[in-house]
Parts: C-alpha cells; sequence; structure tokens
C-alpha cells in the first residue's frame, strides 16, 4: 500500500517538475529563435485599418519620431496605407531585422492576428504602423516597443493611439482621402502640412462645420484607436 | 522520508503562487466636465470574465446598462462566477468632477477587476475597464479609464427618455445642459462591436438642430475617469 503511494508520488513529482521546468525553461531563449504573435484590434469606429507593417528590430533603431519629420516610407503608409516600401526598406537597410505584412484592411470592431519571428537578441524591439485609411494622413502602431521581457503565457496588452504624420494637410477632401469615404488619392509627395509627425487632432468632419469634408461625425475618432496584443509564442 | 521532502518542497512551492483573499480600497473619480456616470458595477472576478470585450459583441445585459444604466443583469452574471461586487457605491448617478469610494474583499481567485457605468448624455456609451489583473504587491496603483460605446445603437444624440434596449434616443441629461428638438445625428451603427466611442458631436442649437446635446458642454476626451485601488 505504501509502495504504491509512493510510486504515485514519484509520477506526481516528475509530472510537476516537468510542469516547473517548463515553466522556467520558457524565458530562457538565448541561442533560439524568438517567435511572437500580434493581435490588433480595431477600435474605432469607422476608420479601417491598412494592411499592418509588423517590424521586430533592435532597440536602437527608430522607424519614426514624434517632433520629427516622417521618412518617405511613412508618408507612403500614412497618406496611402501602402506598407510595402516600409519593409522593403527596414529588410534592406538593417541588419537584426524581421518584417510581416498583416493580412489585409482590419475593419472597426476586427482583429487581425500576425506571427513574426527572428533569432533571439536581447535587444529586440517591436514597431507596427497602419493608416486610418478615412483621414488624409493618420497613422497608429507602436514604436520601438522593448519585447525582450515578455514571458510565455503572460501577454503584453497596449493601447495605441493616433498620430498625424504631418505630410499632408488635414483637408478631409474625397480627393485626398484614399478610404471608402473619400475613394481619393493616396500617396504624394508634396508635403503641404508641418512636416513633424505629432499627436492626430482628430477628425473634424461636415457634421462638425468643415463644408468640404468628405466625412461625417462616424469617421470621428478618440483615442486609444486599436488595442494590441503582443504574446510569446516561444 | 526523502520523497515526503521534495512533495512538501513542490507543494510549497505550487502554495507560493496561488493567490489569497485580499482588501481592495478603491476610488473613482469622473474626469468629464459635463457627464454623469449611472450607478457603477465594480467586481472582483476570475481570469475568464469579462463584463465586455473590446471587439466583441455586447450582451444583452451590456447593452441594458449601456443604454439604460441598468446594472442588474451584469450583477447576476458575477454572483453566478462567484465574483466579488460593489453595486452603485455613489447612490445613484456620480456627477462630473466627483468622486466615490467602495471596498471589495476579494476570494482567492478573483484577482481580476473590471468595472462599468453607463454616460448621461449618450445613447450606448459606458466608461468601462475589462478585467485589470490585479497587481500582486500591496500598495496603492491608479488607473485611467476610457469611454466605450457599445455598438448597440446609433449614436443619434436625441434625448427622447428612451432608456430600454433597442429603443433609439437618450434616456435623460442629469445636467439639464440639453436641447430639444434635434432630428438626430445618424440612425447607423456602423462598428457593431464594443469599441472606443468616438464622442458626442452635439450643437449649439437649443431648439433644434441635429443633436440634443451641447457640443460646448458634453464632449470629452479619454481619459474621462481615474480609478485608485488600494490594495492591503
Amino acid at each position: 500500500m505504501n509502495s504504491v503511494i509512493i510510486i504515485k508520488s514519484y509520477r506526481l513529482i516528475l509530472l510537476l517538475l516537468i510542469l516547473t521546468g517548463l515553466g522556467l525553461s520558457g524565458c530562457n531563449h538565448e541561442k533560439g529563435v524568438a517567435m511572437y504573435q500580434v493581435d490588433l484590434t480595431n477600435l474605432t469606429h469607422q476608420q479601417p485599418l491598412s494592411p499592418l507593417a509588423v517590424i521586430l528590430h533592435d532597440q536602437s533603431f527608430r522607424i519614426w519620431n514624434e517632433g520629427m519629420p516622417a521618412s518617405e516610407d511613412i508618408e507612403r503608409l500614412a497618406e496611402g496605407g501602402d506598407n510595402s516600401m516600409l519593409l522593403q526598406t527596414v529588410t534592406a537597410n538593417q541588419s537584426h531585422t524581421a518584417t510581416a505584412s498583416g493580412s489585409g484592411l482590419i475593419l472597426p470592431g476586427h482583429t487581425d492576428s500576425v506571427t513574426i519571428s527572428k533569432k533571439y537578441r536581447s535587444n529586440t524591439a517591436l514597431t507596427i504602423a497602419s493608416m486610418l485609411v478615412n483621414s488624409n494622413d493618420a497613422f497608429t502602431g507602436i514604436n520601438a516597443v522593448d519585447v525582450t521581457g515578455i514571458k510565455a503565457n503572460e501577454p503584453l496588452t497596449l493601447w495605441a493611439h493616433a498620430l498625424d504624420a504631418g505630410t499632408e494637410g488635414n483637408d478631409e477632401l474625397a480627393a485626398t482621402i484614399p478610404g471608402p469615404a473619400g475613394g481619393g488619392e493616396g500617396y504624394n509627395s508634396n508635403r503641404n502640412d508641418r512636416n513633424i509627425i505629432t499627436v492626430h487632432a482628430g477628425i473634424i468632419s461636415t457634421d462638425d462645420g468643415l463644408p468640404l469634408s468628405t466625412l461625417d461625425n462616424t469617421h470621428r475618432f478618440d483615442n486609444p484607436v486599436a488595442r494590441i496584443v503582443i504574446s510569446r509564442l516561444h | 522520508m526523502k520523497n515526503y521532502t521534495i512533495i512538501s518542497l513542490v507543494l510549497a512551492m505550487l502554495a507560493s503562487t496561488t493567490l489569497s483573499a485580499r482588501e481592495l480600497d478603491i476610488s473613482i473619480t469622473n474626469l468629464t466636465q459635463g457627464i454623469y456616470f449611472t450607478p457603477l458595477l465594480l467586481a472582483a472576478h476570475d481570469n475568464n470574465t469579462h463584463l465586455f470585450e473590446a471587439g466583441n459583441t455586447a450582451s444583452a445585459n451590456l447593452q441594458a446598462m449601456a443604454e439604460g444604466g441598468d446594472i442588474s443583469g451584469l450583477s447576476s452574471d458575477l454572483i453566478a462566477v462567484n465574483a466579488n461586487i460593489s453595486e452603485n457605491p455613489a447612490a445613484g448617478l456620480l456627477p462630473p468632477g466627483n468622486s466615490t469610494t467602495t471596498t471589495i474583499n476579494t476570494d482567492a481567485a478573483n484577482d481580476y477587476f473590471s468595472l462599468v457605468a453607463m454616460m448621461l448624455p449618450t445613447n450606448d456609451g459606458f466608461v468601462g475597464l475589462d478585467a485589470l489583473k490585479l497587481p500582486a504587491k500591496p500598495g496603492t496603483y491608479t488607473y485611467f479609464l476610457n469611454a466605450y460605446d457599445a455598438g448597440t445603437e446609433a449614436n443619434d444624440e436625441v434625448i427622447n427618455g428612451a432608456g430600454t434596449p433597442g429603443s433609439p434616443g437618450i434616456p435623460a441629461d442629469p445636467g439639464a445642459n440639453h436641447g430639444s428638438g434635434a432630428s438626430g445625428v445618424t440612425t447607423l451603427e456602423n462598428n457593431t462591436m464594443v469599441h472606443i466611442h468616438r464622442g458626442n458631436l452635439g450643437d449649439t442649437d437649443p431648439v433644434g438642430g441635429n443633436s440634443d446635446v451641447d457640443s460646448r458642454i458634453h464632449r470629452w476626451l479619454n481619459p474621462i475617469a481615474r480609478l485608485v485601488i488600494t490594495l492591503k
């Protein structure tokens, strides 16, 4: 009888030690690949978000800086929702990076899930960018967030606000809004705004007294405009 | 004998990660200039419970809270999952700039915290916090909360007394700063999931216009509430 209990106890101990061991070794990726899942939910009322640009990179690298002019790649993303040049440039010019594109437009209330991985480094950061397409040059995302401390089973949740790329005036005209509310032009290399990245001041809309705006009350937004959940897969 | 030592060591390790009952001293402040919170519902609950989730459809009981301020359905949902709740600590409305306090004694498994209350005057706006994981260490923690839209009713901004789920219109403006005779801002709710409220539009016409809400008084920007939790 005692021996049976002891055998069962051994099994229990073994199981517990395996489970405990898994839990502890979950943090140890020094020679392996770090894989992350990003889930981004569009929290706006009627601002579809352009396909995500998702980039893992070293913490010393930044893709934009508030208060500074936007790169041409950010201008293309923020004015036209095109992430391709940004992802290409990062891949071509920066070592120790990985890039991924979202699966498509993220409609309001919907979530896109992107998996991205690269060789583990102790100084890895994550940048995400996406345009609010019913705007002139509004975009959202996260900028060089340290993801090295994220443990398996302990996702990091972040709330993202809207930025203004500062590369196109917020005239809200149908001709300059590429999203479904306008159907107009996306990227244009002319810079007719302050040429610094700032927090976005919001949509005015025709309902609030901008007579030529193609936008109405439904396109207005408040922050946060997106919820981002970052999970460490391995 | 050695085996028993290992067993007790393992059990001790597990025990150190399990939770214990705690006391939460809570203060909530309405940070808006002109929006009232209807009766608040606060809860400590397990990790499977959500009163709402951004990006998901509102439950019928969330809709009743967001459109009419009725927290009874959500309270029942919480009691059914053995949550520890505080209902209506302000004993009615929490006016702009005002604070209220309450205490929740939690059971061991209830280490997540949620809060909801309808915002007036809005169609289906509510102040919300969805399943905050309570910090492990004792201390005083401050959080800033956002305004959500339940996604269940078009934001027509017509104040007509309607507070039952599915009826268009806003139940009331407790501050009595509103207009009347509005034609309605919109008839559509384009995002039918719970999402961040885009804000009241309002107008300045007391006897007509699109909105019965006053754009000078009833707008806001996030955050709209401050929550301070002291964990004993």
